[in-house]
């Protein structure tokens, strides 16, 4: 089961990539269309933007993630002990080597984990957390994020993270250039044209400004289930779910983060962003989280 | 054409052999490693006793049995011969210990020592690593055991006369709560 889990999850990886490649074409399109009146120069032009972008992400992405979630590494027992070796016993017997640990400075309680694959793996807890939370609490919520770590969950919602962050960043510069002005040259031949020249212009605003709900879509779409196997990997780890569903209770309850990057949303163990379910939720819900476990 | 046929059985024959008896090698280094791993724990934690014994009997009407159960226990540990007997006696030196922790409660100058507060969360922090790498042990002394019982690794084991490694048993009250929280 965690075998296959692991399997799916790095093939999954390329499906995602050509997935997260087309909207960026489609992204292209729109605004080289909009700009230059020139689809493939729209398409390259995004492709190759995007795609640097995305792998200057990827290379360095625990820095970037860390840095955009507002994380402050520390490299010593003695700055968090509790959470240093709890972060220690739980790559001890998910049998993982020690990641790295980060601190983020939020009175919301939660925790995330990111990186490639388990060598370069890190693991963030709010100050929040290390507060409300009691040692063999703290034990179910790390060990459900090394289950993550194991499961190679973090390669996959740190490319989603990564090409999610691309596309918006093309769209931002579409819409940007498109507010102070463009090019004044398309906008005296647009008015020459017909309507078809307006139904292509008014389809790659809608694309636009859809193009991010579609890249969040996605990443909601990988990262729901995961949820529930890592919530399950924990509890094998710890041979304790009470633990666990004490501290999912707490986290339920809590306030929302108070600056949280979205696109990073998907990455904690509970939606840092709103308590409100809807259908873009990238988390289960908490009291179906508890149900199940309470079920072991 | 026939020779050739044999030449070939016989190498697969050697290929899963070679597999076969380095696989069980493997696993059981992984047994012996992951004792080790409880074998450093339970040092660590005979490093920090007398520091902590010193530190509360600074004291003066600190329970003299309850330290001396402590201190009892530790030497117990140290004498232990074997996984089975070590574990038994590191039951009863975490049982000292967590009556020691549970006495502290009433010493509110000891609790608010930054040295007992320190050696509070490095004892703790050992009992836990003791508790999560015994849980590994039985995890890998499961695999390695399943691996010698198992076809066709049952017959290169006895070939070569890999003997079963034993579990360690788990304490019934640790059974639901599987870290010790002082």
């Amino acid at each position: 089961m965690l075998y296959e889990q692991i399997q799916s999850n790095k093939r999954r990886t390329y499906f995602l990539l050509l997935g997260f490649l087309v909207v960026v074409g489609i992204v292209g399109a729109a605004v080289g269309y909009l700009f230059f009146r020139s689809l493939p120069l729209g398409v390259i032009g995004a492709i190759v933007i995007g795609g640097i972008y995305a792998l200057i992400m990827i290379t360095n992405s625990t820095n970037v993630v860390m840095a955009m979630n507002n994380g402050k590494e520390i490299t010593s027992p003695d700055q968090a002990p509790e959470l240093w070796h709890t972060v220690e016993d739980m790559a001890m017997v998910a049998q993982l080597p020690m990641p790295r640990v980060f601190i983020i400075n939020d009175d919301s309680p939660n925790a995330f984990a990111t990186g490639n694959d388990p060598k370069t793996a890190a693991v963030a807890a709010t100050t929040g957390l290390l507060k409300i939370m009691n040692r063999n609490e703290l034990e179910g919520v790390i060990g459900h994020e090394m289950s993550h770590v194991r499961n190679y969950d973090i390669r996959i919602s740190t490319i989603a993270l990564a090409l999610t962050a691309a596309i918006s960043l093309l769209t931002n510069l579409g819409s940007n250039w498109w507010l102070f002005g463009g090019n004044s040259r398309d906008r005296d031949n647009r008015d020459n044209n017909g309507g078809v020249q307006i139904l292509m212009f008014a389809l790659s605003i809608l694309i636009m400004i859809f193009a991010p709900l579609v890249a969040s879509i996605i990443q909601m779409a990988i990262s729901r289930n995961r949820e529930y196997l890592a919530d399950a990997g924990s509890v094998e780890l710890t041979r304790n779910p009470q633990e666990l569903i004490s501290a999912l209770k707490k986290l339920s309850h809590a306030e929302p983060m108070q600056q949280v990057d979205e696109a990073s949303a998907a990455l904690y163990i509970s939606n840092p962003l709103k308590k409100t379910a809807n259908l873009f939720d990238t988390h289960p819900p908490m009291e179906e989280r508890i149900a199940r476990l309470e079920k072991m | 054409m026939t020779i050739l046929i044999i030449v070939a059985i016989i190498a697969i024959i050697a290929i899963v052999w070679i597999s076969v008896y380095n696989g069980l090698v493997k696993s059981r280094m992984q047994t012996k490693e992951s004792w080790s791993q409880i074998d450093v724990q339970l040092k660590r934690r005979n490093d920090l006793i007398p520091n902590l014994v010193n530190t509360v009997k600074g004291y003066a009407d600190f329970e003299k049995t309850t330290l001396q159960a402590v201190t009892d226990a530790r030497t117990k540990v140290n004498n232990a011969q074997g996984p089975a007997a070590t574990m038994a006696a590191s039951d009863q030196l975490t049982g000292a210990l967590t009556h020691l922790f549970a006495v502290a409660e009433a010493y509110p100058d000891l609790k608010a020592s930054t040295n007992f507060t320190k050696l509070q969360e490095e004892l703790t922090n050992t009992e836990n690593k003791i508790a999560y790498s015994r849980q590994l042990f039985n995890t890998t002394t499961a695999s390695y055991n399943t691996k010698l019982q198992s076809f066709p690794s049952n017959i290169i084991a006895g070939i070569h006369h890999f003997e079963p490694s034993e579990f360690i048993a788990v304490p019934e009250n640790e059974k639901e709560v599987p870290t010790v929280k002082f």
